[in-house]
């Protein structure tokens, strides 16, 4: 049942990302990228992490890809436009990315498929939920998290700064 | 026969059981919707001292199947600049995400059937708030694609308003939200009602209910905050564009989304179902709690004129979003101690 949900949902998100890579309009790459997170955030639910899936769909589908879509409509980016053609001629850059994330897939697949895959791990009944999620945030990966949030901080002040056209 | 045919369902039940609730509970909504229209421009004529539709039928209730008629035998004109399928895809996404948004509001207790406890909502979360905000989070592209597609000064202008409205006004009703969960303890919905047994939040938070209604209206493109739409600026905003049955689904999704913005409102503030010692059944005293809002709803459409683009941002982030964040805080140390 769960393969049964697990393999079109797999399936769409590729479809989805590789719609991101080939679409022509720079709207059709962020639709595309909305409709992956959406796929994704629909795995973490089959995987029982309910508040994962949902934190997916507000802060990335939701929040980030809005201020996406601000931007692109802001600067009106058409397909013909002479920055968004270049990225198709450059071959010399796409070879060279496409073979550092070839070396990474590569290194990730030797990692993962070093260990042995017994039955799925026992799953507790509070896995996943917002209690569980909050405690060990607040606990175990406290500094990790405050750094974040400290950094998260500085950005939108250098933003609120580089924004003023008039430093006094 | 039979018997094999039930042995045969058993295990599916639960899906039987939940896809029937969802079909229910879609098609209410879209049937309250012309209830709705119908309401609102009676009760719009009457605030204005006129006398509103009342030709088709008693009262006028032949109205809005009239104009339901119409809108779908309308042309449904496509300009040639378009981008089409953008264009197509706008309004579904508006009522898609108002629907879905409705999925986990519950509506009164669990009954029995056959056996069969049933929850009166259709999915049960134990994240029920986070959901809505999630979804009604995407209902935004609906209105950005609508703007973007149309290929129109207007619409862009409207669709990008409206953007930036929702976003600013997410944050306070997001929240004003989070005072009323750290009260209970829980973001489920249920729960939230079952807390209310006593007294409804109203009482308690009476701050966070002020901000919450008003960062509602403002979620849902509503007067006074309905900037993206504004006819002396912008021709229409958003669906300048569209029409027939395509302008009629961006309204359909507005009116719903009104209705789970009552909905959440009197799951949140007002008790939910607890009738508070008067004889009502559960969900007539939900349903009464939810039509009194839409009410208010329409009586604000009616009192206020529209504030203009630049106060509204003002207010949204000078005014409600540090009121709402002094509110949380005071409720927390409340909490706390």
């Amino acid at each position: 049942m769960e393969l049964l949900i697990f393999y079109p949902l797999a399936g769409l998100c590729v479809i989805f990302a590789l719609g991101v890579v080939f679409n022509k309009n720079p709207i059709g790459s962020a639709m595309s990228l909305i409709a992956m997170m959406l796929g994704l955030a629909g795995i973490f639910v089959l995987q029982q992490a309910h508040f994962i899936a949902i934190l997916q769909i507000i802060i990335y589908a939701g929040a980030i890809m809005v201020l996406f879509m601000f931007v692109i409509m802001l600067l009106n980016l058409k397909g013909d436009d002479a920055v968004w053609k270049k990225r198709e001629k450059n071959t010399l850059l796409t070879v060279l990315t496409g073979l550092l994330i070839a070396g990474v897939l590569y290194k990730v697949l030797e990692i993962t498929s070093a260990g042995e895959f017994d039955s799925p791990a026992h799953v507790l009944e509070t896995f996943g939920t917002v209690r569980e999620v909050g405690t060990i945030l607040f606990t175990e990966f406290v500094l990790p998290f405050e750094v974040a949030s400290i950094l998260l901080l500085v950005a939108m002040i250098g933003a609120v700064v580089l924004a003023k056209s008039k430093v006094d | 026969m039979i018997d094999n045919t039930i042995e045969f369902l058993e295990p599916y039940t639960y899906l039987i059981i939940g896809s029937i609730k969802a079909l229910v509970i879609a098609g209410a909504l879209m049937g309250v919707v012309p209830g709705l229209v119908w309401l609102e421009r009676r009760l719009m004529g009457r605030f204005q001292v006129r006398l509103g539709p009342n030709r088709v039928g008693p009262f006028g209730l032949g109205q809005p199947i009239s104009d339901s008629i119409k809108l779908l035998f309308k042309e449904s004109i496509i300009q040639s600049s378009a981008d089409k399928f953008l264009f197509h895809l706008a309004p579904a996404i508006v009522v898609f995400t108002s629907i879905v948004a409705f999925a986990v509001i519950p509506f009164g207790e669990p009954i029995t059937i056959f056996g069969q406890k049933i929850g009166l909502l259709v999915a049960d979360v134990n994240i029920g708030l986070l959901f809505v905000f999630a979804i009604s989070g995407m209902g935004i592209y609906g209105i950005v694609l609508a703007g973007f597609s149309s290929n129109n000064k207007y619409s862009l202008m409207g669709g990008l308003r409206s953007s930036a409205q929702m976003i600013s006004y997410e944050l306070t009703l997001g929240l004003a939200a989070v005072s009323v969960i750290a009260i209970t303890g829980s973001l489920s919905l249920t729960d939230m009602v079952k807390g209310q047994e006593v007294i409804p939040n109203i009482l308690i938070q009476p701050l966070a209910f002020l901000l919450f209604f008003t960062a509602g209206v403002a979620e849902t493109n509503r007067a006074p905050f309905d900037l993206p739409e504004a006819e002396q600026e912008l021709v229409a905003g958003f669906h300048t564009e569209y029409s027939g049955m395509k302008f009629a689904m961006f309204f359909m999704g507005e009116y719903i989304n009104m209705v789970t913005m009552s909905a959440l409102i009197t799951l949140l503030f007002l008790g939910g179902w607890n009738a508070y010692g008067l004889p009502l059944w559960p969900i007539l005293a939900f349903a009464g709690k939810v039509a009194v809002l839409l009410c208010v709803f329409i009586w604000l459409r009616s009192t206020y004129p529209r504030i203009r683009y630049d106060r509204l941002m003002t207010f949204g982030w000078k005014f409600l979003l540090p009121l709402s964040l002094f509110n949380l805080l005071v409720t927390s140390v409340f909490v706390v101690l």
